[in-house]
């Protein structure tokens, strides 16, 4: 392995950056890039395995949709550590937040990294959706000329690559052995030291409170540009009342469905995570309505008794149940234990209901105003 | 997964036992453990754990197991 210069860091000097070693005209060094090993296929980039300011700052952003289609590293052969012709390969996918969590999983050990091109999706989603594939693996194990760069036929899949990935097809079509990982990067130092073997527990996915949690960001981003629209008609309909249309009214009975069209989407997508396996009852749907209730009675119970008439009420209880009912059944698309049979069962049941609910609120909340 | 359960009776795995050859594979690949191995032979003992990934057959070596969801 070359050596990374460190002592470059002059005070103030123009000349202080330690990376100048690697300048090239056009090309500029990627951050995470700690230095380069030359082997018999060219040289190979080292990844850093601590996360610096820019990558822990680009981690929440992505975590909240910002640029969330965009977060790749270029697909390819990478090292971690020191690796050498023994060493073992680990296949991942490019997206930036899958390649940080190895990166920084296996700090310590020697490894190569083959990291393929699944257009920034992880690695579980890329290969529901192929692009993590057998055909991938074994193009980028030719690509990356891996028969030159170590003396063994060996490369480590994680668990839930197998979705895309037939390890019999791989084996036929690049002679290279796929050996199954864990299901988290974190475990993959104490499956080395478990001799190649993933025990019950890391095989198992989780859905831990903040693994349900942390999808919350994205649902409420993707919910926003719906919810923009849904205000506006709501602020319209809000109008309509004994006088044709009151722009008093409008407003402020607008406020108070915009806030239970909000209240919903929380509960939609917040409470319902947050409680998934608390409500007992299996369809997402349907957890999402129960929670949707009762975040609505909180609602009602805090508003102003002489601005929400009885009906109004009923109007809004229906309305946020409904709204958190619809996020909640969206919601299933995130989680890792729901089958696309059962959603699409639950779906043909639940969509009529939620739609004619939506109907039949937007009905009661118009008649309230008279 | 056991402390998640969704919608019962309603995944699209098949297990044809007569071309099991007891591999192991799917037990390993499988993210909900619903395989195991009984008697060199796999055996579903938990249908409604499946999630249809299809990871089981994908990597069967005989093609002994089978799932179809719909569009989803």
């Amino acid at each position: 392995m070359e050596s990374i210069p460190r002592d470059h860091a002059r005070p103030g000097g123009s000349a202080a950056d330690p990376m100048t070693t690697y300048e090239k005209p056009g090309y500029q060094l990627m951050h995470y890039v700690e230095g380069f090993i030359n082997t018999d296929g060219g040289p190979v980039p080292a990844l850093k395995t601590t996360l610096d300011k820019k990558d822990n700052i680009a981690n929440i952003l992505v975590r909240c949709g910002i640029n969330r289609y965009n977060y790749r590293i270029v697909p390819g052969l990478y090292a971690v550590g020191s690796p050498g012709v023994d060493s073992e390969v680990l296949a991942t996918a490019n997206f930036k937040l899958t390649v940080d969590q190895l990166r920084t999983a296996i700090s310590g050990i020697d490894a190569w990294i083959l990291v393929l091109d699944t257009k920034g999706i992880n690695v579980w989603c890329a290969a529901g959706k192929g692009t993590f594939s057998t055909a991938a693996l074994v193009r980028q194990i030719h690509d990356a000329q891996l028969e030159r760069i170590v003396n063994h036929k060996r490369i480590i899949v994680p668990q839930l690559g197998a979705t895309g990935v037939s390890a019999t097809a791989v084996k036929k079509q690049s002679g290279f052995k796929v050996v199954y990982g864990p299901v988290r990067a974190k475990d993959i130092p104490a499956f080395f030291k478990n001799g190649f073997v993933a025990d019950e527990n890391m095989r198992m996915v989780t859905f831990t409170m903040y693994e349900r949690l942390v999808l919350s960001p994205i649902e409420l981003q993707t919910a926003f540009k719906p919810a923009v629209i849904s205000a506006l008609i709501i602020f319209i309909l809000s109008g309509i009342g004994p006088g044709v249309f009151s722009i008093a009214n409008a407003w402020t009975r607008g406020f108070i469905a915009v806030f239970a069209l909000a209240a919903g989407i929380f509960s939609g997508a917040v409470i319902t995570p947050a409680l998934l396996p608390y409500i007992p009852v299996r369809e997402f749907a349907l957890k999402g309505l129960i929670s949707g209730l009762g975040t609505a009675l909180l609602f009602i119970l805090v508003l102003d008794a002489e601005i929400v008439s009885y009906k109004a009420a009923i109007a809004l209880l229906l309305f946020t149940a409904t709204i958190s009912s619809v996020m909640a059944m969206n919601y299933t698309g995130t989680t890792p234990f729901t089958s696309p049979s059962g959603v699409e069962k639950e779906m043909k049941r639940y969509i009529p209901i939620q739609l004619i609910s939506i109907v039949l609120s937007t009905g009661i909340w118009i008649y309230s105003a008279y | 997964m056991k402390t998640f359960r969704y919608i019962e009776n309603v995944s699209t795995l098949v297990l044809h036992s007569e071309k099991c050859i007891g591999c192991g594979l799917c037990t390993h690949v499988c993210p909900q453990n619903v395989m195991e191995m009984q008697d060199r032979k796999a055996v579903i003992v938990d249908f409604d754990g499946c999630m249809e990934c299809g990871a089981c057959v994908n990597n069967c070596p005989t093609g002994a197991l089978e799932v179809n969801p719909g569009v989803g």
